[in-house]
């Protein structure tokens, strides 16, 4: 506890106070340099960043496997401005990374989509695929599935269909 | 209708300059700890059922959840490893399949949360000296008395009164002045971040207030 801290004086004061570790060594030195106005930039990348985190979040569900996590500095604490950076660093990065998963996705679930029409229109050519929502990045557990009619019988007479599943159990 | 003034806590300026739009706001009053009346428990379950999957997967994008996510990246926090205050009540929502009643106080800070979004929290308010404020740590500074107290590092955003550091800014609260069995007044506090509104910041204390002197007949919120 620190001494000064029991009297009304004393107490505004430590409100006032910025404790020198919470001021880094360089900024320190360096006067000549707007170090609040890099940091107040920082921030406000770092809440762009932020915000275009949360709306992929929100555009990715149902779809899985993405890595949300960014690496933090620890706090909950005034950052510098090189943690600042780093942060910011990363966060672009793991957009840029889900930016770039999502596109492979909706590339894929594109081919998966049209695969579908295919199957309706001549289901013997793609004998016994299955093709479910997740694969086209819907929700539910709808599924196209290519299966003869009549079980063996139509395997051997080639009487093929595609049987669309009503959704969850 | 209840009484209870609202007070705007202090900020250290330091914290001010760099975070434009940092408040603190909080309400003293009566509430011991205890069970929820019959109207809180109603409450939560409307919320409940009025709260889904959907929303949860949305809320990060809502202005005021927004906010504090934001401001958790910039203190250093990763918000998706230590959660927003309503973050971590609708995950919890969605893992016990309803907002579970667990006591008075912590009731009221669910409903409080939930409603606006805003950041609370309650601390036994006869621990407190003084007025509450935000500030830095100071070097050698601990967080609770005794050998258990964790050493706060200098620069963390803390919750304090004018003789020492009662919280972290979000988390961790000195278990000195944690709402306990033998509570009898509570300092409920939101915290406020830039892109939070004025007015959510009032609603979601009120709110709070409101679910605590929920069964009080006349209104009688003593300070």
């Amino acid at each position: 506890m620190p001494e000064t801290l029991d009297g009304e004086f004393a107490y505004e004061e430590l409100l006032e106070r910025v404790p020198s570790a919470a001021v880094p060594a360089v900024e320190r030195l360096r006067t000549d340099v707007d170090q609040a106005a890099a940091r107040r930039s920082l921030r406000e990348q770092i809440a762009h960043l932020e915000r275009e985190h949360a709306a992929l979040f929100a555009s990715a569900y149902p779809r899985k496997g993405f890595e949300w996590r960014v690496p933090s500095p620890g706090g909950p604490r005034l950052l510098d401005i090189g943690h600042l950076e780093v942060l910011r660093d990363e966060l672009a990065a793991r957009v840029e990374d889900t930016r770039r998963a999502l596109r492979e996705h909706a590339d894929f679930e594109e081919g998966n989509r049209g695969r579908i029409e295919a199957l309706i229109a001549d289901p013997a050519r793609f004998k016994w695929v299955r093709i479910s929502n997740a694969d086209i990045g819907e929700p539910g557990c709808k599924f196209w599935h290519s299966r003869p009619r009549w079980g063996l019988l139509g395997m051997l007479m080639g009487w093929w269909r595609v049987r669309i599943s009503s959704g969850c159990p | 209708m209840v009484d209870v003034p609202i007070q705007q806590g202090k900020v250290a300026s330091a914290l001010r300059s760099e975070f434009p739009g940092l408040g603190l706001r909080y309400a003293v009053l009566l509430a011991g700890r205890g069970r929820s009346p019959a109207g809180v428990k109603q409450r939560l379950r409307y919320m409940s059922n009025r709260f889904h999957g959907r929303q949860a997967l949305s809320l990060r994008q809502e202005p005021v959840a927004s906010a504090y996510r934001v401001f958790f990246r910039q203190i250093g926090l990763d918000p998706d490893e230590t959660r927003t205050p309503v973050e971590a009540i609708v995950l919890e929502r969605l893992r016990a399949g309803g907002f579970k009643s667990h006591g008075r106080i912590d009731d009221a800070i669910t409903i409080g949360t939930i409603e606006t979004g805003v950041a609370m929290r309650a601390i036994d308010a006869d621990r407190i000296e003084g007025g509450l404020a935000l500030r830095l740590a100071q070097p050698g500074e601990r967080l609770g008395e005794g050998g258990q107290a964790l050493e706060l590092p200098d620069g963390t955003l803390v919750l304090a009164d004018e003789r020492r550091a009662l919280g972290l800014i979000f988390g961790e609260t000195a278990p000195e002045v944690e709402v306990s069995g033998k509570t009898e007044r509570v300092a409920v506090c939101a915290i406020q971040v830039q892109g939070v509104p004025e007015i959510s910041v009032e609603e979601a204390i009120w709110n709070c207030i409101n679910a605590l002197v929920a069964d009080r007949k006349g209104g009688q919120a003593l300070v």
